[in-house]
C-alpha cells in the first residue's frame, strides 16, 4: 500500500498540497492582518448615515458586525481586504481537503493514524468551524485569529511531526477510530474558535472599560459582550460533540483494553476538559461570572486540550502513546 | 456571615451547597485534583513505577503515599469532591424538577403591563378587530407547538405564548443521568472483577482465581461470578512493520486460542484480537500484551537435568530487550540467572547489549549466573522477575545463542530456542451496560437542552378607530442563546399578511 511509483505520487501530491495551503493562509493572514489594521470607525457622518441606513434599532450599534449587513453599499477598504481573506480561506481549505484526501489514498485508511495526520486534520477542524460558522453570520473580523492557529498547527505539522504515512498499529485498527477522532477533530477546531473569540472578547472589554472610545484595530471588532455570547454558542455546540468523543472513547477503550475508563492520563485530561468546559457552561450563568471570567475558562479550556493532544502524546507514558511522532 | 443557630446555620450550609457558584467551584477543583494522577504513577496502573518513584525520593515519596498521591482516584480528598459535587447536583436539580413539572403543567404567565420594556418590540396598526386578531395569532402559534394563554385587560387583549420547554426538561435530564453513571460506576466497582494472565504458547488457562498472576476484585465481588471457562494458547502470530517509515512498529497481533466454554463443552477455536476480546457469560478475555520466553535445559554436575522449561521474560523496550530471571531450586548448590534476551541482538557502548527490532530475527541471551541459596525458604514471597542474591555467589556471565551452551563448574545451561507469549486481560463489568446507558441519556439530553431555545412572545392588541387595532408585540429570551427577534418577526410579518388579505 505504502510503496510504489503511484504510491510516491500520491505522497509527493499530498505534500505540495499541505505546502500550497499554507502559502494560500499566509497570503491570507496578510490580508485579514491589513484590514484589522485599518479598521478604525469610520467618521461620525458616516456612522449616522449607516445607523439610519440600516435601521436595526438602538442595541444594535453602527456596525452590527455579528449579523450579515443588508446590502450596505459603501464597502470600506478594511472590509474588501477581509472578503480577499476570507475567499483566500475557503480556497486554502479545499486544498487541505484535497490534501487529507491524497494522504488518506497513500495510505489506504482514515488519514488520522499518527500525529502529523491528527494535527493536520485539526487544522482542518479550525478552518471548516470557522467557514461553516461564517456562511450564517459575518465573521470577517474573527478571520486573522482563526488563520494564524491554523497556520501555527500546519507549520508545526509539516516540520516537527511530519511521518511517512503507514498501515495503523492494531490498537488504531478499528471503526471506533473513525468515530472518536472525527468528533475530536471537529472540537479541536471549535475550542480553537471559541478560544480566539472569547481572547477577542477579553481584549475589547479592557478597551471598553478604558473609556477610550475611538480608534484602534479593536474598534472595527463586535462589543465585549457580543464576542462572548458568540463564544458561549460555540462552546454550546461542541461541549455535546466533546461529551460524544468521550463516551465513543470510553466504548473503545472497554473494547481493547477491558475496561472503559482507567484514568490514563489522555482520559485523565480529556475528563479535565470536559471538566473545564462544564464550568464554562456553568459560569455563563452564574452573576459575576458571565463576562471576563467566563472567557477565561473558554481559554483554559483550550489549554488543557491541548495539553492533552501535545503533553500527553509526547511526554508522557500513556496508553494512548502510540500516536507516534 | 452564616446566620446562628443550629437549623439556620444548615439552611445556611445547604443553601450554600447547591449554588451555582459552588458547583462552579468544585468542578474547579474536581479539574485540578486530576492533574496529579496524570503526572505522577498510579498504583492502578503502574505499580512498580510507583515503588520506584517513592524509593528514588525517600522523605517525600512516603508523604506523598499516605496522602493518596499515588492512587488519586481512589482517595478519599478526590471522593469528597466529586461527592459533594454530586450532593450540590442533586440538591440542585431536584427541587428543579419540582419547579419545571409545575410549569409543564400551567399556562405562561400573563402578559406584563408594559410590553415596550422587552428586548424585542414593535408596534403597528392592523385592520383586524382585537379579539378576532389575538385568537387568530394564538391559532397559528399553537400550531408552531407555542404553548399559549389568552386574556384580556380592561382595554386590551392579549395573548402570551411560550416555547422552548425541552431545555429544562434536557438539562434535568443530563444532570441526573449524570447521578445514573455514577452508580453505574459504582456498581461497577463493588461487583466487578479484572484480572490478568500471562500464557505461553502452548499451555493453557483455566478460570479460576489461583491461576491469574494478579487478579483485583470490587467489595463485592465473589468467586462464583467467575465463569469456569479454559482456554489453551495455540498460537500467537505478530508482524511488525519491516520498511523504512515506522519500522518495528507493530502491524499484527492475534491470538489463536482453543476455547472451552464450559467444563464439558465442547472445545471451539477462536481468536483474540486487539480490539477483538471474546465473550464469556458476561465476562470479556482481551489481548493485552505479549513477549518472549526463551527455553532452557539446565544440567546439574552430574548431567542430570535439573530444569528444562520456557521462561517469561518481560519486555523492557519498544524493541522487546526483554529482562527475566530462571532459578534452579533443585540443584545443589542452588542456582539462579539473571537474563537478558534480545529478539535481534545489537551491542554498543552507549546502551550495552540491546535489541534493534522486535521480531526474533537474531536471537540470543545475555546470562550472569549465581550459585548459592535462592532464599526460597525464608517465608517472604519472593517475585518470579527478580533474583535474590544476598545470599548467593556471582560465577560468570555469557552470552548464548540458541543450540549454544555454557559450562560452569557446577553444571551447564543450555538455551535451546524460544517461544512467545500473550497477556490476557479477563474482565467482568456488571455496570458497564447501565454505565452506556446513561451517558448517552446524559448527551441526549444534554444536546436538546444546548440546542432549545427557552422564549416568551406577547402580541397585545387595543381597539383602534373603525374595528382596526394597535397590535404591540414583544418577546423575551429566556435562555442564553434564544433569539427571540426570529419569532417577533414571525409575527410581524403574518400580521402584515393578514392586513393584506383583509384589504379589499
Amino acid at each position: 500500500m505504502t510503496t510504489g511509483t503511484g504510491g510516491m505520487a500520491l505522497a509527493e501530491a499530498s505534500n505540495a498540497f499541505i505546502y500550497a495551503t499554507m502559502l494560500t493562509l499566509t497570503i491570507a493572514m496578510v490580508f485579514f492582518a491589513a484590514s484589522f489594521a485599518s479598521g478604525r470607525r469610520p467618521s461620525t457622518a458616516k456612522v449616522a448615515a449607516q445607523a439610519s441606513a440600516a435601521g436595526t434599532g438602538s442595541d444594535s450599534g453602527p456596525i452590527a458586525v455579528l449579523d450579515r449587513p443588508d446590502g450596505s453599499s459603501s464597502l470600506d477598504a478594511g472590509r474588501r481586504l477581509a472578503n480577499i481573506g476570507m475567499s483566500l480561506t475557503w480556497l486554502a481549505t479545499g486544498l487541505l481537503t484535497i490534501a487529507l484526501v491524497l494522504r488518506g489514498l497513500w495510505a489506504g485508511r482514515v488519514p488520522w493514524g499518527n500525529m502529523y495526520e491528527f494535527s493536520i486534520s485539526s487544522a482542518w477542524g479550525v478552518l471548516v468551524v470557522f467557514l461553516a460558522m461564517s456562511l450564517r453570520r459575518d465573521l470577517r473580523w474573527l478571520g486573522l485569529f482563526v488563520v494564524i492557529p491554523a497556520l501555527l498547527t500546519l507549520g508545526l505539522s509539516v516540520t516537527v511531526l511530519y511521518t511517512e504515512a503507514a498501515q495503523l498499529v492494531p490498537a488504531l485498527k478499528s471503526y471506533w477510530l473513525v468515530i472518536h477522532v472525527s468528533a475530536a477533530i471537529v472540537c479541536a477546531g471549535a475550542f480553537t474558535v471559541a478560544a480566539s473569540s472569547a481572547g477577542l472578547s477579553l481584549v475589547q472589554s479592557r478597551r471598553e472599560a478604558s473609556g477610550r472610545v475611538w480608534g484602534g484595530p479593536m474598534a472595527s471588532m463586535p462589543s465585549a459582550e457580543r464576542l462572548q455570547t458568540f463564544t458561549s454558542r460555540i462552546i454550546a455546540f461542541a461541549f455535546p460533540v466533546w461529551t460524544f468523543s468521550v463516551i465513543a472513547g470510553a466504548i473503545w477503550a472497554e473494547n481493547a483494553w477491558g475496561r472503559y475508563w482507567g484514568w490514563d492520563p489522555k482520559e485523565t485530561w480529556a475528563f479535565i476538559t470536559w471538566v473545564v468546559y462544564a464550568a464554562y457552561l456553568h459560569a455563563r450563568s452564574t452573576a459575576g461570572w458571565r463576562g471576563n471570567k467566563a472567557s477565561w475558562i473558554a481559554i483554559v479550556g483550550l489549554v488543557t486540550f491541548l495539553i492533552n493532544y501535545f503533553g500527553v502524546n509526547i511526554f508522557v507514558n500513556s496508553l494512548h502513546s502510540y500516536a507516534g511522532l | 456571615m452564616p446566620p446562628m443557630g443550629t437549623g439556620g446555620f444548615l439552611r445556611w450550609a445547604w443553601r450554600q451547597l447547591t449554588s451555582m457558584r459552588t458547583a462552579l467551584i468544585l468542578l474547579f477543583a474536581l479539574a485540578v485534583a486530576s492533574i496529579p494522577g496524570s503526572i505522577l504513577p498510579q498504583r492502578g496502573t503502574n505499580p512498580l513505577l510507583v515503588d520506584e518513584w517513592i524509593a528514588e525520593q525517600p522523605t517525600l515519596g512516603p508523604i506523598m503515599d499516605s496522602l493518596g498521591f499515588f492512587d488519586v482516584y481512589g482517595a478519599p480528598w478526590f471522593a469528597a469532591i466529586y461527592l459533594l459535587l454530586f450532593i450540590s447536583l442533586i440538591g440542585c436539580v431536584l427541587p428543579r424538577v419540582g419547579v419545571h413539572w409545575k410549569a409543564l403543567r400551567s399556562q405562561p404567565p400573563a402578559a406584563p403591563r408594559h410590553l415596550n420594556r422587552m428586548s424585542e418590540f414593535t408596534e403597528q396598526q392592523v385592520s383586524i378587530p382585537p379579539v378576532e386578531l389575538i385568537d387568530e395569532q394564538a391559532e397559528r402559534l399553537r400550531r408552531g407547538r407555542w404553548r399559549v394563554r389568552t386574556g384580556s385587560t380592561e382595554d386590551a387583549v392579549w395573548l402570551s405564548a411560550e416555547k422552548g420547554y425541552l431545555r429544562e426538561t434536557g438539562n434535568l435530564v443530563f444532570h441526573l443521568a449524570l447521578v445514573l453513571v455514577l452508580i453505574a460506576v459504582a456498581v461497577g466497582g463493588l461487583f466487578g472483577w479484572r484480572g490478568n494472565v500471562i500464557v505461553k504458547e502452548g499451555s493453557g488457562f483455566s478460570n479460576t482465581l489461583t491461576q491469574y498472576d494478579a487478579w483485583g476484585g470490587g467489595r463485592l465481588a465473589t468467586a462464583d461470578t467467575i465463569p469456569p471457562f479454559a482456554f489453551t494458547l495455540d498460537d500467537f502470530a505478530v508482524e511488525f512493520e519491516r520498511s523504512e517509515a515506522q519500522r518495528g512498529s507493530p502491524r499484527l497481533f492475534e491470538a489463536t486460542v482453543d476455547l472451552q466454554r464450559e467444563p464439558a463443552g465442547p472445545v471451539v477455536r477462536e481468536s483474540i484480537e486487539v480490539n477483538f476480546p471474546i465473550s464469556i457469560a458476561g465476562t470479556k478475555v482481551f489481548l493485552v500484551g505479549h513477549g518472549y520466553a526463551p527455553s532452557f535445559i539446565v544440567r546439574d554436575s552430574t548431567g542430570a537435568v535439573v530444569l528444562d522449561d520456557d521462561i517469561v521474560f518481560l519486555p523492557q523496550d519498544g524493541n522487546f530487550t526483554s529482562t527475566g530471571v530462571i532459578k534452579v531450586p533443585d540443584s545443589s548448590p542452588q542456582l539462579g540467572f539473571q537474563g537478558i534476551f534480545l529478539p535481534t541482538s545489537a551491542l554498543d557502548d552507549i546502551r550495552g547489549p540491546h535489541s534493534a527490532f522486535p521480531d526474533a530475527d537474531d536471537p540470543s541471551v545475555f546470562l550472569s549466573a549465581w550459585e548459592g541459596d535462592l532464599g526460597l525458604d525464608s517465608g517472604v514471597p519472593q517475585s518470579i522477575y527478580s533474583l535474590e542474591t544476598e545470599q548467593m555467589e556471582q560465577i560468570g556471565l555469557r552470552a548464548l545463542i540458541p543450540g549454544q551452551a555454557w559450562e560452569f563448574p557446577g553444571g551447564e545451561i543450555e538455551f535451546t530456542g524460544w517461544q512467545r507469549w500473550a497477556s490476557f486481560q479477563i474482565a467482568f463489568d456488571p455496570g458497564k451496560e447501565a454505565a452506556l446507558a446513561a451517558s448517552i441519556l446524559a448527551m441526549v439530553g444534554l444536546t436538546v437542552s444546548l440546542f432549545t431555545r427557552r422564549r416568551r412572545l406577547w402580541v397585545k392588541a387595543r381597539p383602534a378607530a373603525s374595528g382596526s387595532s394597535l397590535v404591540e408585540v414583544a418577546g423575551l429570551a429566556k435562555s442564553e442563546a434564544g433569539d427571540v427577534a426570529e419569532d417577533v418577526a414571525q409575527v410581524r410579518s403574518s400580521l402584515n399578511e393578514d392586513e393584506r388579505r383583509d384589504r379589499p
